[in-house]
Order: C-alpha cells, then sequence, then structure tokens
C-alpha cells in the first residue's frame, strides 16, 4: 500500500512537471496518403520546433466524407481535440451557432489583420457575424485536366491546349484503344460539373449559380453548354473501365492507357509519388486551358472550445498553433509537400513545379467560389447523387438535367 | 338481502383488483427487480430513441437537432428524391430474392447433410465458415472477385476463353445479382444450421411409421417434417428479414451503390444525408420509413403468432 502511494506520487509529480514544461495538443485530420502525411508532419515539425509543445497526431481515415463526422461527432460529444481539420464551408456553422468552436478573433487582432490572405474570399466560410472562427491554411482547386504525354504520343498528335481541342482527339484515342477520359468509381464524378462550369461556362455562371444560387442561371443557355459537355463526356466512359480509385488513373495517365482526366490539384501528389515529371509526362491545363479563374476551396483549421479545467498551457498551444498554421515558414514548407496552393503569396515560391506556377498565375485574378465552399453540405450531396445517377442512366436527357439541377439550387440555402 | 349481495359482488371487484395489482408488482419481487433494468433499456432506448427519431424526423433540423417543425415536408422531398425511390425498389427485390433463395438452398442444403454422410461435421464447417466473416470482409472479396478487369472475368479470359463475360458489378440491371450472390455466400450456411438442428428435432419414430406407410423420402420431408419444424422457420424468417431491412455494410463494401445510383439501399441513405449530408431531419424521415415498413411487416405477423393463440387459451 506504501509503495503504491509513493508510486502515485511520483506519478502525479512527474505529469505535473511535464505539463507545465510542455502541453500535448491533438490535433486530427484526415491527410493520409503518402504526400499528405509528409506535408503534416511540416506542421508539426514547425509548431514543436517554435513553442517546444508537443503535437499529438490523431489522422483519420476516410477524408472529406468519412472523417468528417467523426470530428463532428467528437465535437458535438463533448470530447472535443485541441484543433482539427474541417471541411470549408458551411458544415461548421452550426457548431459555431451552438458555441462549440473557439472565437479566432482576439487572435487575429493581435495579428495586426489578415490582409496577408491572397484571396479575402476565402476567410468567407469561416467568418461568422463578423468574428473568424477557422484559418483556412491552403487553396485547392478541382479546375485541373490533366493529360497524358504518352497517350498523345501513341497517336502522333501534339498534346491539347485546351478543352475543345482534347474533345477533338477523342475518336482518335478511341480509335488507338486509349481510353479518353480516365475515371475511378464513386464521388471524382461529381468534382466535374463544376470543373465544366467554370471552364465553359465562364466566371459570371459560376457566381450566379454558386454564390446567387440563381435556377434561371441553370436555366439559361451557358449552363446548357456545360451540361451537354457532361452528356458527350459519358459518352465515352463506360462503368467497367472505371478503376477503384482516383490514384489509378494518374497510373493510367502515366502508363498512357488513359489520355485525360478531371480532377483536384491532389492528383499530382500521386502523380509525383509515381515518379511523373510535369511537362514530360503529363500535362496540366488548369480552368480547363479556357478560364483564367481557378474555382477554389480551403483546408481549413478549427480549435473547439475545450471543457472547463483545461490546463492553460493547452490553450495557450492552441493559441501558438493557430498562429504557426499560417506564418510563412510553414505555409511554404507544407505546401511544397502538399502540392496545393499555399494562402499567401508573399512568400518564396521558387520551388514550386510547373503546374503549380501556372495556377499562382491565376490566382491574381482572384478565386472563384467552388460548390464546396458556397453550398450546404446536404445540396452537395443532392449534387453528388444527381450527377452520379446521370453518368450511369443515359435515359436522363440533358433537359432533365438541367431541370433536376434547378431545382436543387432552388432548394439550396 | 338485496344489500348484501351488493356489497359481496362490490367486496370481490376489490380484491380481485388487489390480486391484480399483487400479481403484477409483488408475485415473484426478485424477477422483476431484476427485470428492472432491461425494462428502463427498452423504454428509453428503444422506445425513447423511436420517438425521438419520428418526432425530429418533422423538423427541418440540419446537423444539429435543432430546427424547427416543418410538417411533412422532409417526406415530400425524400419520396420526390429519385435515389430514395431506387433504394426501396432494390430492397424490395433483393430482399425477396434472398429471402426465398437463403430459405430454399439452406434447407436443401441441410437435408443433404441429414443423409448420414460421412465428415459431416467437416463440410458443415465449411458451408458456416462464410458467416464467421463480416460483411466488408465478404464485400470486399466478391468485389475482387467479381471485378471485370481484376477478376474472374480476366483470369477466365486470359485462360483462353475470350468471350466469357461476367461484369455483374459493373452492370446496373444485373447488380443486384451480385449483391445477391455475395449475401447468399454469407448466409445460406447460417440458415443450413438453423434447418439441420430442426431437422435434427424430428423424432426418428416419425420417419419410421412414414416408412412403414410407403411415403416417399421427399414427400414426408414437405409434408411432414417441413411443417414440424415451424419453430425453426419463424426463428430463419426473422433472421434473415432484419438482415435485410439493414443491408447496408455489403453494398458500402462491394458496390457502394453504383454502378450509378443502381444498388443503394435505404440504410445508405440515411446514413449519407445524416453524417456526410448534414441533414438530420432528411435522415431520419427515411429512418422513420424503413420502420414503418417494419411495423407493417410485422404486426400481422405478431397479431397471428400471439392474439391468435391468446383466444385460443
Amino acid at each position: 500500500m506504501k509503495k503504491f502511494a509513493v508510486v502515485a506520487a511520483m506519478a502525479t509529480a512527474l505529469l505535473g512537471s511535464t505539463a507545465v514544461m510542455a502541453a500535448d495538443l491533438e490535433v486530427t485530420h484526415w491527410w493520409t496518403s503518402a504526400g499528405e502525411a509528409a506535408a503534416v508532419a511540416e506542421f508539426a515539425r514547425v509548431f514543436e520546433e517554435q513553442t517546444g509543445n508537443h503535437w499529438v497526431d490523431s489522422a483519420l481515415a476516410g477524408s472529406g466524407t468519412g472523417a468528417n463526422p467523426v470530428i463532428i461527432s467528437r465535437i458535438i460529444g463533448g470530447d472535443p481535440m485541441g484543433a482539427t481539420q474541417m471541411n470549408t464551408g458551411r458544415d461548421a456553422e452550426e457548431l459555431i451557432q451552438a458555441g462549440l468552436i473557439r472565437d479566432l478573433t482576439p487572435i487575429v487582432e493581435e495579428m495586426g489583420g489578415l490582409d496577408f490572405y491572397v484571396d479575402q474570399s476565402l476567410l468567407a466560410p469561416c467568418t461568422y457575424d463578423g468574428k473568424i472562427y477557422c484559418f483556412p491554411v491552403n487553396i485547392h482547386s478541382w479546375d485541373w485536366l490533366w493529360l497524358s504525354t504518352k497517350a498523345y504520343e501513341t497517336i502522333g498528335q501534339p498534346v491539347p491546349k485546351d478543352w475543345n481541342e482534347y474533345v477533338a482527339s477523342w475518336p482518335a484515342l478511341e480509335e488507338a484503344g486509349i481510353l479518353p477520359f480516365g475515371l475511378a468509381t464513386g464521388w471524382p464524378f461529381s468534382g466535374i460539373p463544376g470543373v465544366l462550369m467554370s471552364g465553359l461556362g465562364g466566371s459570371d455562371l459560376v457566381l450566379a449559380i454558386n454564390r446567387d444560387k440563381s435556377a434561371d442561371a441553370v436555366r439559361g443557355p451557358e449552363f446548357r453548354k456545360v451540361a451537354e459537355a457532361l452528356d458527350h463526356l459519358r459518352s465515352v466512359i463506360s462503368p467497367d473501365m472505371m478503376v477503384p480509385s482516383f490514384g489509378d488513373v494518374g497510373n493510367q495517365l502515366l502508363e498512357g492507357t488513359a489520355a485525360g482526366n478531371i480532377h483536384g490539384d491532389w492528383l499530382q501528389g500521386d502523380l509525383q509519388v509515381a515518379g511523373g515529371v510535369p511537362g514530360v509526362d503529363y500535362e496540366c491545363l488548369p480552368a480547363l486551358g479556357l478560364g483564367d479563374q481557378l474555382t477554389g476551396g480551403g483546408d481549413s483549421f478549427y480549435f473547439p472550445v475545450l471543457p472547463e479545467g483545461t490546463d492553460p498551457a493547452v490553450i495557450q498551444a492552441q493559441t501558438d498553433l493557430a498562429k504557426i498554421l499560417i506564418s510563412p515558414e510553414a505555409q511554404l514548407a507544407f505546401n511544397l509537400k502538399k502540392g496545393s496552393m499555399p494562402i499567401r503569396t508573399d512568400i518564396d515560391l521558387s520551388g514550386a513545379n510547373a503546374c503549380m506556377a501556372k495556377a499562382l498565375k491565376l490566382l491574381d485574378n482572384g478565386l472563384l467560389p467552388s460548390g464546396d465552399f458556397a453550398l450546404s453540405s446536404d445540396t452537395q450531396q443532392q449534387m453528388q447523387d444527381l450527377n452520379t445517377e446521370f453518368l450511369d442512366d443515359d435515359s436522363i436527357t440533358v433537359d432533365d438535367y438541367i431541370e433536376r439541377y434547378a431545382s436543387i439550387i432552388e432548394s439550396a440555402e | 338481502m338485496a344489500d348484501t349481495a351488493v356489497q359481496r359482488v362490490e367486496g370481490a371487484g376489490i380484491s380481485g383488483q388487489r390480486g391484480f395489482l399483487r400479481k403484477t408488482f409483488v408475485h415473484n419481487l426478485p424477477a422483476k427487480i431484476a427485470a428492472l433494468p432491461m425494462i428502463a433499456t427498452v423504454l428509453i432506448v428503444f422506445v425513447g430513441c423511436t420517438v425521438w427519431t419520428i418526432y425530429y424526423s418533422f423538423t427541418n433540423s440540419k446537423l444539429l437537432p435543432t430546427g424547427k417543425f416543418v410538417g411533412f415536408e422532409q417526406y415530400e422531398r425524400l419520396f420526390g428524391t429519385s435515389r430514395w425511390n431506387v433504394s426501396v425498389t432494390n430492397l424490395i427485390s433483393y430482399g425477396a430474392m434472398s429471402l426465398v433463395f437463403t430459405l430454399v438452398l439452406g434447407f436443401l442444403l441441410a437435408v443433404l447433410m441429414d443423409q448420414k454422410i460421412r465428415f459431416e461435421s467437416a463440410f458443415r464447417t465449411i458451408m458456416l465458415y462464410p458467416f464467421a466473416l463480416s460483411f466488408i470482409v465478404t464485400g470486399l472479396v466478391w468485389q475482387w472477385i467479381m471485378n471485370p478487369t481484376l477478376g474472374l472475368q480476366t483470369t477466365i479470359r486470359n485462360l483462353g476463353w475470350t468471350g466469357f463475360s461476367f461484369d455483374w458489378i459493373a452492370n446496373p440491371r444485373m447488380v443486384l445479382f451480385a449483391l445477391l450472390i455475395a449475401g447468399l455466400w454469407q448466409g445460406v450456411g447460417f440458415c443450413m444450421v438453423l434447418m439441420l438442428a430442426g431437422l435434427r428435432g424430428v423424432d426418428d419414430e416419425i420417419w419410421k411409421a412414414a416408412r412403414v406407410d410407403g411415403i416417399p423420402t421427399w414427400r414426408t420431408y414437405i409434408s411432414i417434417v417441413l411443417p414440424m419444424m415451424r419453430g425453426v422457420l419463424v426463428t430463419a424468417v426473422v433472421l434473415i428479414g432484419s438482415g435485410i431491412v439493414r443491408l447496408y455494410d455489403l453494398v458500402v463494401a462491394l458496390t457502394n451503390g453504383g454502378p450509378g445510383i443502381s444498388s443503394e439501399v435505404p440504410a445508405k441513405y440515411v446514413y449519407n444525408y445524416m453524417f456526410s449530408g448534414g441533414n438530420i431531419g432528411q435522415g431520419l424521415a427515411a429512418a422513420s420509413m424503413m420502420l414503418l415498413t417494419v411495423v407493417i411487416i410485422m404486426i400481422p405477423w405478431a397479431y397471428l403468432e400471439f392474439g391468435g393463440k391468446g383466444r385460443q387459451s
């Protein structure tokens, strides 16, 4: 008994002393692929080096659709983590309303504002009632057309410079037994309509639909072009040629068995891990090579309100982490590994590859609100259902598609 | 005279009531105390949560259950959604096929097992083994087998039969059968074991009597043994039925609802809208419809099973 008491006393003393020296901060995120994990490790490194605190890494599998619900239920269930990645968009708005997310406005004031953000619209989903509740840490865009150099060598044509040239090359590709468009099963298809919308429909259409929720714009001639392009696209996709994951499409492009793919910039991480070199093994066309603006969304970090009685050192660690995530040093280290664009351009980006350089140029024209930025996840889910059905079921005509798209936009909040 | 009669009747009524109270609360008290936790669980978890679910299905709650009352709006949207309607149709066709095939195949296998064969326990283990695997594992295994570019189809084609085609998993019209194959592979063994237990419960004397009367074996099975196995059959139907209604993990692992929306099921709709779609109201409306379906099936059955007997005795 005595022995036990001594051990217990020693243990508490030990615990107490470590808490004074450094706080443990649990961080949840869903960056689990090789490139993503390396990028997150950069955040952890900078955080630990600069503050001496300890970054407890809780990576969750299942990305935005699998991990986000887990994170939300932990916050609602009263077991909040120190900091977490969460989908930007309107997902978190209710958590903020319920007072579960820490208000970062004092930190912003201390830093003297957030003018260094390359586009202030990035902060819109983090802002609620004039207060800031999250920090976007990078900019992701879906608006990329990836093309296989090898496939075009096979058919003896130059690699297309924009979407129209690409579409024109489909018959030749099919003749040579190359898939014109490689596609993975599941969610990747649902990102494509938004890309076609900004590339073919133009910036005004994107703003009218995503920001103003205008059903008339959906029924208009500009959106019809988008729907027709999507209809044309589904004619060259067959379900039995689809691969299990978007990373496999990357391999198809490098092997030259598929000629093109529309997918977000995170595909580039996989292309690079597989040994592909931009400009040599694959080409990238931001905004389909037609538009001059990208639609973007960001990965954001939220800081839940910690329960009463939490060690002040942990709360201080939260504050420190919030500042570090958007600091120039961490931004540079993180985004070079991640393949996404940084939220600030006042840093040395000479390490960026050819594709990222193209994107940074478009970034100067400002960002357009992408669907996952401006629409609630309920609306996004309905869109995804519609797109999945449209891809598979040829009996849904372009007119049906437009009408159903319009009615979803009409009911969107 | 009349007074006493009235008094006696009243007295009987009071003592009868007391007896009823006594019987309900005091008689066999320890057993009733022991049952209290379960009663509380049933009332709070099952009944309470069901009421909660139904109530919030009439609100416009999004991520948190805080919405306003909106009447049948969620239900109107639900039945205007083609994904939900496809899900319901899928569940009905899958359910009907699965129920029939599981019972028939399970019974046939059990009968074959019952022929005093050698290595019976080895066969029984083999047949029951798939049941030890979760639906997720089952789904993944069959996904690889049925994948047209990686699995059986390519293997057979590489062996020389280039015309061979087995692309059910990628074919919207056949994908339900692909689900059915995986589901049957997993579930038939268990049904067989139940049926076998039922068969073993039939007295040998009955077989002898049937043989003396010169009744053919198949006829004995269908007309004598099967009706005697009523209890086992009911158990099997209830187990298979509940498995069908909550069909979710197999679909997620095998097809994830695809191609397109052709293998969606209601439970997946509920999950998607509650968690990734952040629309609790819609998810709960769908969940309530699933409950209603179960209730519609269960009430006539419960009435026949319990109500009828109560009146007879």
